[in-house]
């Protein structure tokens, strides 16, 4: 059974300094909030695993919390850039950042694959391009049918997975709908796992498409109203375009993120 | 020169193909098609959101528009192995840092992959798509930073090193069918898998074209120039643009 903590608390009973933590919401349900705790928390030598490493990842890297980055696409969408994060690559500030980059289908199956309780996932991917032989995640597989070279990739299991949503009822189910991304998979993959909400209500009424995590398949769940901003919850919330246009000259200058971080996230 | 590029692109788009549509110009180019002469183009956005109807030009693969106009919201790994790979998507969209003469991208690394003068965001979606789409149209601005001789990193395949490649590879899909620059239009010879320069934009002479590319740059015996944009084309342009964050 999933128990209804304070955010801190559950920062603090799930992720942990040196663990393999993945946070996901495909530019959707990003859970901004967690990843300001773990700042708070001044967590340590995270292996962050995210699809798409944007303004969450550019501020806990600039921050110091990740190692290493297990990833597929690395940029702020639309606008340009991530200059934390190239910082952290090229200069090791203020922290060295190691890299393990896969294609999205690539991680995705890792994730269902650690999701399936399977050592590996088999696709259609990497070959002939310049990621194959060189991730060790990703080797060649023979299909024993038909005799056809396919990539396998190893599964994922994170330590932990944190995610944000929109509601949870009072014994910890959790919904979320919308952009689904690959959080389900993210969850059911990890050890431990961790769901902001927007709401924690009576009763989860039914919304087409959505996704149920029932409370028995997750450790901690946290109210943390907007939490994903500067991106959104569907029927909450809208993305702050603006936000994230903004970032980029904010995360430019090492001096002016700190101090967006100090106003922001640390006051 | 966006617009002649955006507008071309469009024009390549017949109504009722399933488009996987990428952020920036190809977004822009699908949607204006939808708005013009392909009211029937299935858009499928990455972010899972399959037959998305967007009225303004979306920032993010994951606006909350295109869910709430989709037919239907997947999950990322359902996109990937269900609709991607399986070999559902007729026009692939894709971008990259540099090409080569066989269509080849790079989207990862400017220099060493170690020690990389500039890091780029990365594959994503692209070499999935672009082994899977039943075309592929890229769209690249042209310059000799961009067109090069060799890439400094493959991150996703268009005909390998010949026109015998992405069978061996195993790559089902039929890869890059146009590339589409500021400066003009090119296509696979089938013989070669070279690319061939086979339209020019209005007023850019071949020479401007052949200094842009960083190799020996092969010109169609039947070079044609590309229509320029019309009033209702702009005119449909302006209005997403203007609507759009």
């Amino acid at each position: 059974m999933a128990q209804i903590m304070d955010l801190s608390d559950g920062i603090a009973a799930v992720v942990h300094d040196g663990d393999v933590v993945a946070m996901e919401g495909f530019t959707h349900l990003i859970p901004h909030a967690a990843a300001h705790e773990l700042i708070r928390q001044r967590r340590r030598d995270l292996t962050l695993v995210r699809l798409t490493p944007d303004v969450l990842a550019d501020q806990l890297i600039g921050m110091g919390v990740v190692r290493k980055l297990v990833f597929g696409w690395g940029g702020n969408p639309g606008v340009g850039s991530l200059h934390r994060f190239r910082d952290a690559y090229h200069n090791g500030w203020p922290v060295p950042l190691e890299l393990e980059e896969h294609s999205h289908a690539g991680l995705v199956n890792r994730y269902v694959a650690g999701a399936s309780g399977l050592p590996f996932a088999v696709l259609r991917g990497y070959r002939g391009t310049g990621l194959e032989g060189r991730v060790p995640t990703v080797r060649p597989v023979t299909c024993p049918f038909t005799g056809e070279e396919l990539a396998a990739v190893a599964a994922i299991n994170p330590d932990a997975t944190v995610v944000h949503a929109q509601r949870a009822d009072r014994e910890g189910n959790v919904q979320l709908w919308g952009i689904v991304g690959v959080q389900k998979e993210a969850v059911l993959a990890a050890s431990r796992s961790l769901v902001t909400v927007e709401e924690v209500v009576d009763r989860l009424e039914r919304v087409p498409g959505d996704v149920i995590l029932p409370t028995w398949s997750l450790t901690a769940v946290a109210v943390a109203p907007g939490g994903a901003h500067p991106s959104y919850t569907a029927g909450y919330s809208e993305r702050d375009n603006d936000f994230y246009v903004a970032w980029d000259a904010v995360s430019r200058d090492r001096d002016a993120f700190q101090a967006w971080i100090e106003r922001n996230v640390l006051a | 020169m966006s617009d002649m590029m955006v507008v071309a692109a469009s024009r390549a788009l017949t109504d009722g193909l399933v488009c996987f549509v990428g952020i920036g110009l190809p977004s822009t180019a699908c949607n204006l098609a939808r708005l013009t002469h392909a009211p029937n183009l299935v858009l499928v956005y990455e972010s899972g959101c399959i037959g998305a109807k967007p009225t303004r030009l979306p920032l993010s693969i994951g606006d909350g528009e295109l869910a709430s106009t989709a037919d239907t919201v997947v999950s990322v790994p359902e996109i990937f192995n269900y609709w991607l790979q399986a070999g559902r998507i007729d026009v692939g969209f894709l971008g990259a840092a540099q090409i080569d003469r066989h269509a080849n991208l790079n989207s990862t690394v400017i220099g060493d992959y170690a020690h990389p003068t500039v890091r780029l965001p990365g594959a994503g979606g692209a070499p999935e798509i672009a082994s899977a789409a039943r075309e592929v149209y890229v769209m690249i601005r042209h310059s000799r930073r961009s067109f090069v001789e060799r890439l400094d990193f493959r991150t996703s395949v268009g005909f390998g090193d010949g026109p015998s490649d992405r069978e061996r590879l195993g790559l089902r899909g039929g890869g890059p069918r146009k590339v589409i620059t500021d400066l003009g239009i090119l296509e696979p010879d089938p013989a070669t898998a070279e690319l061939v320069l086979t339209r020019v934009h209005p007023g850019v002479d071949v020479d401007t074209v052949r200094d842009a590319t960083g190799w020996e740059l092969r010109v169609s015996p039947h070079l044609g120039v590309t229509d320029p944009p019309t009033a209702e084309e702009l005119d449909a342009l302006r209005r997403l643009e203007k609507a759009s964050p």
